[in-house]
């Protein structure tokens, strides 16, 4: 089977809220799908939905070839999910949450529960009440990296953990994704998602808006180039495809379009090079330009604000 | 002072928040004060027939251990409210620990004061909010009652003595619930803690009270709730017993801060031991969390079952003291006896368990919301448990603990009352009687269940339930309400044993009601949204 995850026209409101409004989200077999999106987009409440937790008002969701709000228990077996914020029972020590989530799950590896209780250096017999934020977010995730699973759900799995467990987190993923594992990734760290996704979509006011691989997604976006000049340069602002064109003596900057960039430094060079900049686009920078957007087309962002419950 | 920057806004969220909750806590207890007197008028309409119950009364040293003695045997105050004033006062302290707590650790517990400790808020702000919020409910409480009793016929004096009398015991505790409340991490074991407390005390002042002229009759001095008895309401009204309830409450008050001004936010006294670092083998299914998360509390209340049908027990067979004078023995006796009159006794003891026991299946099916909004559920409903399974869990708990409750009252009040009457028989009777509470008492946490799946929000049906059949039960009779009204209660139906014959009937009803309402509930809440 080719596709893990695959959402189409998905609804769902919440009172007079509209948290999802028709997304769209298609995750392939063994792939780590990043899924962006800032605070309320309706990130959390599409992972739900995928649940079946809540039910989806229109659209269809399909998860591992199954139905996920039918069948439940069939699919749940083969997944494991980290909420974004844990939530522990106060008297279970960590061990115990560990252990039960993976009983309940349908196994877990023993060896492995170790190998991770010890890279995360987590202390498992401290009670539920007694953990951090972030040994709260590591008990659910040595949970579900132990339990022997296809689909890994992560819902800003890193929130509260410290850099350097969150280079034990990437460590981790990497390994899931040399298993074969799917993995979907929520966050709104762009440099984790950026170290981490094959593909990636962006999600805003409940719809997607962008979706492909990192590579296919820097296409749509704009090459900043920063150059000192040997003559003058005319011409520059005439070209389609240059944004942001700032001219200081011999010094320029701007910002270019894949399709244009071979006619802008053609242009450059024959004013004499004297040094030259270019520095491709950044995941950032193509969530920034949908987030500006977002707030230009004013409105849609804060109906989504409270999106998720 | 600094340290109390933000006190005035804490108040104001606090009273927001239990804006709903206070009036309706303040009127139950007026409520009950006003009715109980009300009652008490009618039933000792005359000076001799107050001195016989009363005399009686204090004579039978289990119902003095139980309820407190009568000062003055001539005023009708005293017979009235000798109930309330010692039990209704258990459940002022209650609400006070329950008030203080909820404001103090249960918030600190859900991280909700760090979000308010990093505003400008001191850090004795939260508990001296929470003192003063019970502070201000407790004088509400004394006025209201002070007037409810008035209204239903009581000297005014006495009634104000009574109100303030329950208020002193209100704030005594909410200056203990603050000292719990620091001493460990758990909203839960604050309120345990304090509880327990309250449980000594009582404890006390029944020792004290019942102790002869050399025994230790200091012990009720010892105690807030013997303060409050010691007010003498109705029989001197000793004003200045209420220095000693203020005093100590300025002290344990103080306690309070100084441990507070001691601790990091979040932590307490008391550290938190270690647990295993791997599940036992038997921590593998939805049900064996639900058991894990439920037994401590389950084990607590089934120990203060026990202890409650062992005193009843112990009580019945003496019942028949009370009638000293041929007159009315004679009297009770065309009313179908003395054994009558003990059966009645027993029939309401069982009553008043099958009662509580139904308020432990409340809370406890409760869980299920507090376990869905705390997003626990959710982490196990994302596994290969299915919702109908996770559910039954604690539906379960629910309904076991609840049976389990009544069976070991009844067993309690079975072999204390056969070994006081030398018959096991009769004993065996008493337990019988007891299981016939059951049914009736599991419909409550059918009404939970019901709420869940179908309107999750207004889960705490479970308690207005409860509330409103107590109500039918002890003003139905009294105000004459008509028989289909009664018949809403499900206590209505229990069969009246020991005394009449089993009926198998009502009993098969009540349950098929019971399983009708939770499989509402189930399949309710396996079609709706989770969270």
């Amino acid at each position: 089977m080719d596709t893990a995850i695959e959402v189409a026209g998905l609804q769902k409101s919440f009172g007079r809220t509209r948290a999802l409004d028709g997304l769209d989200l298609a995750v392939a077999a063994g792939e780590v799908h990043g899924f962006l999106g800032p605070n309320g987009a309706g990130k959390t409440t599409t992972i739900r939905i995928l649940l079946g937790l809540p039910r989806a008002d229109l659209g269809t969701a399909r998860l591992l070839g199954g139905d996920p709000w039918r069948d439940v228990a069939e699919l749940h077996r083969r997944l494991a999910y980290v909420q974004g914020d844990v939530a522990l029972w106060p008297n279970l020590t960590g061990g115990e949450v560990i252990d039960l989530l993976g009983k309940l799950r349908g196994g877990f590896d023993p060896k492995r529960r170790a190998n991770l209780l010890e890279r995360f250096d987590l202390d498992p017999t401290k009670k539920g009440r007694a953990y951090s934020k972030g040994n709260r977010q590591k008990v659910a995730l040595i949970a579900a990296l132990a339990s022997d699973v296809e689909l890994l759900i992560l819902d800003e799995p890193t929130e509260g953990l410290d850099p350097l467990m969150e280079a034990v987190f990437r460590e981790c993923i990497q390994e899931e994704r040399e298993q074969g594992r799917t993995v979907l990734l929520a966050s709104h760290i762009l440099a984790e998602v950026e170290a981490l996704c094959d593909r990636v979509t962006i999600i805003r006011a409940g719809r997607a808006v962008e979706s492909g691989s990192l590579a296919d997604l820097r296409h749509l976006t704009r090459t900043s180039i920063s150059a000192e000049l040997t003559g003058p340069v005319s011409g520059l602002a005439e070209l389609s495809g240059v944004h942001d064109l700032q001219v200081d003596g011999s010094r320029v900057r701007c910002q270019v379009e894949p399709d244009h960039l071979d006619q802008v430094l053609q242009r450059l060079s024959s004013a004499g090079l004297r040094s030259l900049v270019s520095q491709p686009p950044t995941l950032e920078e193509l969530f920034m330009r949908h987030y500006e957007d977002d707030v230009a087309g004013e409105g849609s962002a804060s109906t989504a604000g409270s999106g998720s419950p | 002072m600094t340290g109390l920057v933000g006190t005035r806004a804490l108040v104001r969220l606090a009273m927001r928040r239990d804006r709903i909750l206070l009036p309706v806590w303040l009127a139950v207890f007026v409520g009950m004060a006003a009715s109980s007197a009300a009652a008490g008028v009618d039933l000792y309409p005359t000076v001799q027939s107050r001195v016989l119950a009363a005399m009686s009364l204090n004579g039978t040293q289990t119902l003095v251990a139980l309820y407190g003695r009568i000062y003055d045997p001539t005023s009708i105050g005293g017979i009235a409210m000798i109930k309330l004033g010692g039990i209704g006062a258990v459940f002022v302290a209650v609400l006070a620990i329950l008030i203080v707590v909820r404001h103090t650790r249960a918030e600190e517990e859900a991280g909700r004061l760090e979000l308010v400790g990093s505003t400008v808020v001191g850090r004795y702000a939260p508990l001296t909010a929470a003192l003063l919020v019970a502070l201000g409910l407790n004088l509400a409480l004394a006025v209201l009652t002070a007037f409810g009793l008035i209204a239903a016929g009581l000297p005014a004096d006495g009634s104000f003595a009574f109100g303030l009398a329950w208020a002193g015991v209100g704030i005594a505790f909410a200056a203990i619930a603050g000292v719990t409340a620091q001493l460990t991490r758990s909203a839960r074991a604050a309120a345990g803690i304090a509880s327990a407390v309250l449980g000594f005390v009582y404890v006390l002042r029944a020792i004290g009270d019942t102790a002869g002229r050399t025994g230790p009759r200091w012990l009720t001095w010892l105690s807030p709730i013997g303060w409050g008895q010691q007010f003498r309401p109705y029989a001197g009204n000793r004003w200045w017993v209420l220095l000693i309830t203020v005093g100590f409450t300025v002290a344990v008050a103080a306690g309070a801060y100084a441990l507070l001004a001691r601790r990091d936010l979040g932590a307490g006294l008391v550290p938190d031991r270690p647990g295993p670092a791997m599940a036992a083998p038997s921590l593998r299914s939805p049900l064996a969390l639900a058991w894990r998360l439920q037994r401590g509390g389950l084990l607590g209340w089934a120990a203060a079952f026990l202890l409650l049908g062992l005193v009843f027990g112990n009580i019945a067979s003496s019942i028949g003291d009370f009638v000293s004078t041929p007159e009315t023995r004679d009297f009770i006796t065309k009313l179908g006896g003395e054994k009558g009159l003990v059966d009645a006794y027993i029939r309401i003891c069982l009553s008043m368990i099958g009662l509580t026991a139904s308020a432990y299946g409340v809370q406890a099916a409760m869980r299920l919301r507090s376990e869905e909004t705390g997003f626990r559920a959710e982490s196990i409903l994302a596994t290969a448990t299915g919702r109908i399974r996770w559910a039954w869990s604690h539906v379960f708990v629910a309904i076991l603990g609840t049976t389990l409750l009544i069976v070991v009252a009844g067993a309690g009040a079975g072999l204390a009352h056969g070994a006081q009457v030398h018959d096991m028989g009769e004993g065996f009777g008493v337990f019988g009687g007891a299981l016939a509470q059951v049914p009736a008492a599991c419909v409550l946490t059918g009404i939970v269940v019901a709420a869940f799946g179908l309107a999750p929000r207004l889960v705490a049906a479970g308690w207005v339930a409860l509330v409103a059949f107590v109500l039918l039960g002890e003003l139905g009779p009294l105000f004459g309400f008509d028989q289909w009204v009664m018949n809403v209660s499900p206590f209505t139906h229990v069969p009246k044993i020991p005394g009449a014959e089993l009926t198998v009937t009502p009993l098969l009803m009540l349950i098929a009601v019971t399983a009708l309402l939770i499989t509402v509930g189930l399949v309710g809440f396996r079609r709706r949204d989770v969270g």
